[in-house]
Parts: structure tokens; C-alpha cells; sequence
């Protein structure tokens, strides 16, 4: 009985969640601009979305600076979680600490925030401070993510691998990296996400007309709302949760498989 | 392979020393034991040699050799530690080989030394197999294979049996000390198990908050201990009152010195043994605990102290229970004399 409930709670909390992007994939793919039933199948707005040069070049900016941001984020995370699991040094439980509070700030007020201080130092606006605020965004995704996967290392093996005349790198490289790859491939494919469905920080950072795709929809939404952006919205959903489903497979959410 | 020194070495954490003025020398070729108590520094020794740990103080001396500032990896060491540390993402053959790729002696040179070494370890065949479809005890035969495949001048085992049970660490001992004769490797083993270090080593070294306390062959430090501390850490001994009638003071004691005798040196009689040179006392047999071919018995002596004794069933006399009278005696030259502290 309390299993039978419990199956039908989990359902309706699928239902909420994914009903409204079921609702609007579908109206990516319905004839009747404005949403009018009855459903009849149209691939119209995938066409039309194929020559909006707009949309396209946005797109292709949002991946570009995704990947940036990915590589950017996922060395740096990762050489901070190695540093902070090796070294003793000063001040690194308060580090540790304070790599956490960036998660739960509302990226408004981070936006607003990265917004002021890169005009104070003279980065102003455009793609180089867009990528900055990505990495700063991702980069303690990446380092929990790695960090947790860390915690199963065991550090005798460096002390073996040294022992046998191995080098810091080659340590590294032969034996730690190997154990904790699949973390870092979850850090990045969180990082990548976070870059690419970023809107609020992209909408300060970026200037206007030459933004990511994200800034580009909210834009176009203001004008009119279009079956084209149900189209590309639909596309971006199944882009996100493929990465999404990759990383919790490698980050090993719901326990050790 | 060579000779390892230490000299004056000096270790602090904090206010605590780890190690204090701790010098010894480990003879080319030889098996020392290192052993004590946990926290008696033992442990932070070898980890020093290994250069894990740089001491505040001292030489450290491999070969000819001062190695205080040479980083581990330039030590040119083999090392075993206690959960063996097998890379779980490389196979048998690729944990073996680990250090000859490090030194690129080639692929074929590299085959040839892993064969070898397993073959050593009694492993032919299981280069294929990752470290997590081994048995413990093959898992240990890896290990050892890893450290001296490079062929060290030192090889260091950190506790390197404590994870197996007794029937197999009594066979990895024995096929230690095998492979150790076998290939004449200078050999450091840390240990809290005195059986262990009584069986495997040439000499033994006792530590005790960072000091050493005594390094000797084994049969030497159990027949003439330094002090209290090494004569009740390796092995057991009854300590016996101060000048008690009936026992023999040997000659040339340095006055002060405690008198003890070891359970298995002592005898138990009925009746009052005869014979010159006999140390003796009578007491009233409390317990008797059999434990296959040895047993143990306690007897409590008419002052009051408790011996115990450990001797061969048919050693004892014939139904001897426990409430009954009986005598103990050992030779003078069994009375160990142990100097005075300080």
C-alpha cells in the first residue's frame, strides 16, 4: 500500500516536471502558430529555425564558449581539488569553506556582482568576460564533483608510485588521474551544462548583438513568441539532458554501480 | 644492494618527538626488525629512510650515500606497504612493471624482469589478472614482486604481513625470508609483532617513544635485554623480589638491577630439586591453561608475586592440579639481569 503511494507520488512529481517541456516539444511540432488544437505534425519551425542566421550564430557562440569554459574549468577544478587533497597549507579549511556559498548565490546578484567589478578592472563587457564568469560558475561544480571522487583515493598509491622513482607528473599522470577520471568527466559535463544553459550571467556579461543563445531566445521571446523557439528550446532540452544523464552516469549519483 | 646508516636522527611533531637521536646501522645483506609499540617511533623511521619524512636532524646514509635532501622517487628503494597499495587500474603484469617503465628500460627488458619476479614470488601466470581477483596472500605476493623487481639497494616493509591471517603470515614469513636469502637484499621491516621479528630477522631493534632502546641479533636481546621495557616487549619475564631466599644471584650484577626469568626456563617439581647453581621457590599452582603442545601455568609464590611458566604437558608432573604445592627452579644462567634504568 505505502509502496503503491509512494509509486504514485514519484509519478506525479514526473509529471510536474516534465509535462510543461512534453507540452512545448510537442508544440515544436504542431502546424497552428498559436498553439491551436487539433495537433497536426509539422516540421515548419525546424526549417524556419535552420535559416534564422541569428539563432544559429548563437548558438554556435554558446557551444564555443561552453567548450572554453569546460576546459578552462575542468583543469583548474581539478588541479584545485589535487591541491587541496595532497598539501597541508594555511587557510584551507576556510578555501574549502568558501567554495561553497558561490553555489547557493542567485546569479543575479553574482551577474550583477561580475558586472561591476570587470568594468572596475577594465574587462567590461563581451565573449572574454562572459567565459570569465562561466568559470567562475563552474569551477566549484568541478571541484565537489572531483573532490568526491578523491575522497575514495587512497594516497599510499602516490607513495607507492613514488617509490618505484616515478615523478610528481608521472604519479599523476599513471595513477591518480586514471582513479579519478570519471569524476572529472562529471565536473565537466556539469561545467559545459552550466555554461550552456546560463542565461542571467551571459545577459550581463555579454554585449547586446553579439550574445549566447539563451540571451538570443529571452530577446526574441520579448518580441513575439514563435514555434521557432519552442523548436530551438526543444533542441537545447535534449542537448542538456544528455549531458546531464552522461554526468550523473559518471559521477555515480544513486550509489556505486 | 647496500649497507643503510642512520645517525642522531631527530623527528618532531609539535612538542612530541617522533624520533630522538635514533642511530643504527642495517648491515648489507641483512633482515632487521624494527619493533615496538605503536607511537614508538618505529614506524616514522622507516618512513624516513624511505624519504617520506625528512628528519629536523641526522644522516640518513644509503650505500655510500647521504640521502637527507634525495626525494623519494631518486632513493632508488623498494617499499611494501601495509595494504600493499596494488594500482587498481593496472593489471598484475603492469603493477610489476610499474617501475621499470619509470626507468624505460624497454619493452622486452621489461617482460623479462616481470617474469622473473613473479616466477620469484611463485606467480608465473597471473600477469593478466588486476590486483582486485587476487587472494590476499597473492595480493602480498605482487607487492613484494613490485618492490624488488628494479632491483632496490634497500627493500622496506612497512607491517607488511598484519593484514593476512596466521596460518598464511606464518608461510609469507617463511617465503620472505626465502626470497630476502635469495636475492641478498638489505631488508628494513617495521613490525609490532615480536613472533614475527623473532623469526624473520638477523637483528632486531626495539624502539620506545622515538628512542632506541636496544638493537642486537634476537637470541641476544631475549637472553640479555637492555631494560625492563625490551625484556617485557620481546617476550615474557617474571620479575623476581630483590634478593628472595632461594635465588641465586649470578655474578657480576651491577647493583640495582632488577632479576627475572623467562616462563619457559623454569621448572616444576614436586619435590625440592638438588643441584648447584639452581635458583628455587615454592608456590601453589593457581591456574593451568592448556594450549596444545605448550601450556601455561601461573603459580602464585609464598611472598605473594605470581610466575608464570610455560612448559611441555609432559614436562609437568604427573596430575598436578590446580591448589597444589609445588617447587619452581632455573639455572643461574637463565636469570636474566636486567640494568638498572637510566
Amino acid at each position: 500500500m505505502l509502496a503503491r503511494l509512494g509509486k504514485v507520488w514519484l509519478g506525479l512529481i514526473l509529471v510536474f516536471l516534465y509535462a510543461p517541456i512534453l507540452v512545448m516539444a510537442a508544440m515544436s511540432f504542431n502546424a497552428s502558430p498559436y498553439y491551436q488544437l487539433p495537433f497536426e505534425f509539422t516540421v515548419e519551425w525546424y526549417e524556419k529555425l535552420s535559416e534564422n542566421r541569428g539563432i544559429l550564430r548563437a548558438a554556435a557562440r554558446s557551444v564555443g564558449i561552453a567548450m572554453v569554459t569546460t576546459v578552462i574549468a575542468t583543469v583548474l577544478g581539478t588541479a584545485a581539488s589535487l591541491a587541496l587533497f595532497r598539501y597541508e597549507f594555511r587557510g584551507k579549511a576556510v578555501l574549502r569553506v568558501l567554495l561553497f556559498p558561490p553555489i547557493a548565490i542567485p546569479w543575479l546578484i553574482t551577474g550583477t556582482a561580475m558586472l561591476v567589478f570587470f568594468f572596475g578592472i577594465g574587462l567590461g563587457r563581451g565573449t572574454p568576460a562572459v567565459i570569465v564568469g562561466h568559470v567562475a560558475l563552474a569551477l566549484p561544480y568541478v571541484i565537489v564533483v572531483v573532490t568526491a571522487r578523491l575522497a575514495t583515493f587512497d594516497p599510499t598509491l602516490e607513495e607507492a608510485a613514488r617509490v618505484l622513482g616515478a615523478g610528481g607528473w608521472t604519479v599523476t599522470r599513471r595513477v591518480t588521474l586514471p582513479w579519478i577520471a570519471p569524476g572529472i568527466i562529471a565536473g565537466a559535463l556539469f561545467a559545459f551544462a552550466i555554461s550552456f544553459d546560463q542565461f542571467v550571467v551571459s545577459y550581463f556579461l555579454s554585449e547586446p548583438g553579439d550574445s549566447t543563445l539563451p540571451v538570443v531566445i529571452y530577446t526574441a521571446i520579448r518580441k513575439g513568441f514563435t514555434p521557432e523557439i519552442n523548436a530551438v528550446s526543444t533542441l537545447i532540452i535534449v542537448v542538456s539532458m544528455a549531458v546531464m544523464l552522461v554526468a550523473a552516469r559518471f559521477s555515480n549519483f544513486g550509489g556505486e554501480r | 644492494m647496500a649497507r643503510v646508516s642512520v645517525e642522531g636522527i631527530v623527528k618532531r611533531y609539535g612538542t612530541v618527538a617522533a624520533l630522538d637521536e635514533v642511530s643504527l646501522d642495517f648491515e648489507d645483506g641483512g633482515l632487521f626488525a624494527l619493533l615496538g609499540p605503536s607511537g614508538s617511533g618505529k614506524t616514522t623511521l622507516l618512513r624516513a629512510i624511505a624519504g617520506f619524512v625528512f628528519p629536523d636532524r641526522g644522516r640518513i646514509r644509503i650505500g655510500d650515500q647521504p640521502v637527507e635532501r634525495v626525494p623519494v622517487e631518486k632513493r632508488d628503494i623498494g617499499m611494501m606497504f601495509q595494504n600493499y597499495a596494488l594500482f587498481p587500474n593496472m593489471s598484475v603484469a603492469d603493477n610489476v612493471g610499474f617501475g621499470l617503465r619509470v626507468r624505460k628500460v624497454g619493452a622486452a627488458e621489461e617482460r623479462r624482469r616481470v617474469g622473473e619476479a613473479l616466477e620469484l614470488v611463485q606467480l608465473e601466470g597471473f600477469g593478466g589478472r588486476k590486483p582486485h581477483e587476487l587472494s590476499g596472500g597473492q595480493r602480498q605476493r605482487v607487492a613484494l614482486a613490485r618492490a624488488i623487481v628494479t632491483n632496490p639497494r634497500v627493500l622496506l616493509l612497512d607491517e607488511p604481513l598484519s593484514a593476512l591471517d596466521k596460518a598464511l603470515r606464518v608461510d609469507m614469513q617463511f617465503e620472505l625470508r626465502r626470497i630476502q636469502r635469495e636475492i641478498g637484499i638489505t631488508t628494513i621491516l617495521v613490525t609490532h609483532d615480536q613472533e614475527e621479528a623473532l623469526t624473520l630477522s638477523d637483528r632486531i631493534g626495539i624502539l620506545r617513544d622515538g628512542r632506541l632502546v636496544q638493537a642486537g641479533p634476537p637470541r641476544e636481546v631475549y637472553n640479555a635485554p637492555a631494560d625492563l621495557f625490551a625484556a617485557t616487549f620481546l617476550g615474557e619475564a617474571n620479575i623476581l623480589p630483590g634478593g628472595g631466599a632461594g635465588i641465586v644471584v649470578p655474578e657480576g650484577v651491577a647493583p640495582g638491577a632488577v632479576l627475572a626469568v623467562r616462563p619457559e626456563a623454569i621448572a616444576m617439581t614436586r619435590t625440592e630439586p638438588e643441584g648447584a647453581g639452581l635458583s628455587k621457590c615454592v608456590g601453589v599452582l593457581e591456574r593451568r591453561v592448556f594450549a596444545g603442545a605448550m601450556a601455561t601455568c601461573l603459580v602464585r609464590r609464598e611472598d605473594g608475586g605470581e610466575m608464570k611458566v610455560v612448559s611441555r604437558d609432559q614436562d609437568i608432573p604427573a596430575g598436578l592440579t590446580e591448589g597444589d604445592r609445588l617447587w619452581l627452579s632455573w639455572p643461574v644462567d637463565k636469570t636474566l639481569a636486567i640494568p638498572p634504568e637510566g
